[in-house]
């Protein structure tokens, strides 16, 4: 803050501070006796209303001594406190401070906990009752939102609480789709083979899940499958999980699996997004989260 | 002074409080306007594009800023759940602030990047589908209404008279990214609620 604005902050403080006070003695009055007239009334201020007309007594004690009392009060607290422009205050107390303060604090009382945990494998943490709990805590906070609070997911948000994997089951996989996030992308085919095209590789998709289908589209379906889905889903279609390509042969289906939703699926495309952790959850907690879940897939 | 010509005269009266109460003003805002802690902008800020603009306004018609706060004050509390507490300098292009006073919802000053566009459109159509215990309500009428940002570039030059730095360029392509015609006021809205906050991060 700049000399001119400290100043300007200083001297309106103290101003009206003073002038407050200046205003409670100028109007004091003590003796209410000293001006008593002879019959023993008190005096009178002079203002008549419809008749009426208003004693001057002096001001009652404990309202003087309460005005008095914030007086004093102010002047302790712009001693003690920042308030007086630049002027720190005794305490050198500030805003950040005090969170830092409370922020070091609840270090001092976690890190230890957070640091055995670390120096845990996330195999290891699922044999821990405690590690598993203060991970469901996170859980709940920080991702349940999506994935639900029992991580069973649902339409569009992956299944937790299932073997099954888009991007791998493995712990390291798991740790890795916390910290980096990741993201999904199926493109559209709808343009590219038509809706014909659609309905035959959904038929096809149908057959490789054990599903009712049409043995000719099916046919059809199994040549634009090899053309287009292969490269991600493979060609037997229990897809990728380097690049989170479903399988299309366990019956899991993320988006619905419905005909109708398939061939949704098929046309329009589908991107999924798991937020990136890393810049937001310090790795501690990740290193639990990845134990949570790991957890709630190793012990449905 | 007499305090009967004070008394006795409501308009000088009505002066002289002006003037008592104005002290206060004048010692506890007047200098917030010439400070760089408030009035210079944090690094990397930028006005918001056209759509995410469109989406802010959208926000304040929907009344968001009714239950939700955009102020995440500085206790360990609101740090540990939201991220790095609010500065100043973060908020100094927006006209209104939009910090808001009441949480019936979360803080929403450091949302964007949390959660996926795909999750805040099947939020925001009907809370209840992800968040079972939601009382927020449903929106579903932004996934109809379409934006033509044929009020973009006047919203923009009126902010740049209030010191919010749009350039020429900015505000004579202001209507370019709704020209598809397929810009719904629900994208509009994921596109401003994904970049709130995401300059200051702080791991929680």
């Amino acid at each position: 803050m700049s000399t001119f604005w400290s100043m300007w902050i200083i001297v309106i403080t103290a101003v009206t501070i003073a002038g407050c006070t200046w205003l409670l003695f100028a109007n004091r009055k003590i003796e209410a006796s000293s001006e008593e007239t002879e019959d023993g009334e008190a005096p009178k201020t002079g203002h008549v209303y419809d008749g009426i007309e208003e004693y001057d007594h002096p001001l009652p004690g404990w309202w003087f001594n309460m005005y008095l009392g914030t007086v004093i009060f102010a002047v302790v607290y712009l001693v003690l406190y920042p308030g007086m422009g630049s002027y720190a205050g005794v305490l050198g107390w500030t805003q950040t401070g005090q969170w830092q303060e409370e922020v070091d604090a609840a270090e001092e009382k976690y890190a230890p906990i957070y640091a055995q945990y670390a120096s845990m494998s996330v195999e290891e943490l699922i044999a821990n009752p405690e590690a598993i709990k203060m991970g469901r805590r996170l859980f709940n906070n920080n991702c349940s939102v999506c994935h639900g609070s029992d991580g069973r997911g649902s339409y569009g948000f992956p299944n937790l609480a299932d073997s099954n994997w888009l991007y791998g089951g493995s712990a390291a996989d798991i740790k890795a789709s916390i910290t980096h996030g990741r993201q999904g992308a199926m493109p559209a085919w709808g343009a590219v083979i038509g809706e014909e095209g659609v309905d035959n590789v959904a038929e096809y998709v149908f057959n490789i899940s054990g599903r009712e289908h049409d043995a000719a589209k099916s046919e059809k379906g199994a040549q634009v499958y090899t053309t287009y889905c292969a490269a991600c889903h493979s060609a037997d279609g229990t897809g990728m999980t380097a690049i989170g390509a479903p399988n299309l042969t366990d019956g899991v289906w993320l988006y619905g699996g419905s005909p109708s939703l398939i061939r949704h699926s098929i046309r329009n495309g589908r991107t999924g997004n798991m937020p990136a952790q890393a810049d937001k959850l310090k790795a501690e907690k990740i290193h639990l989260l990845a134990g949570y879940v790991y957890n709630l897939s190793k012990n449905q | 002074m007499k305090h009967e010509i004070v008394e006795k005269n409501i308009g000088l009266m009505i002066v002289l409080i002006v003037v008592a109460i104005s002290f206060g003003g004048l010692a506890q805002i007047i200098p917030l306007f010439w400070q760089a802690e408030t009035t210079e902008p944090i690094d990397g800020l930028k006005p918001l594009g056209a759509i995410a603009l469109e989406g802010r306004d959208i926000y304040i018609r929907e009344g968001c800023h009714v239950c939700h706060t955009q102020m995440v004050r500085p206790f360990r509390a609101e740090t540990e759940r939201y991220g790095h507490y609010s500065v100043a300098g973060e908020h100094v292009y927006e006209h209104p602030f939009l910090w808001g006073s009441k949480r019936t919802g979360p803080d929403l000053a450091r949302v964007g990047g949390r959660y996926s566009d795909d999750w805040h459109m099947a939020h925001l159509y009907n809370p209840r589908d992800v968040v079972p215990e939601s009382n927020m309500p449903g929106f579903s009428w932004l996934f109809e209404n379409t934006l033509t940002g044929k009020d973009t570039a006047a919203k923009m030059s009126a902010l740049r008279i209030v010191g919010v730095p749009y350039t020429d360029e900015d505000i004579a392509n202001a209507a370019a990214p709704f020209a598809s015609g397929e810009v719904k006021e629900i994208d509009a809205l994921v596109v401003y609620l994904q970049q709130l906050g995401t300059l200051l991060t702080r791991k929680r």
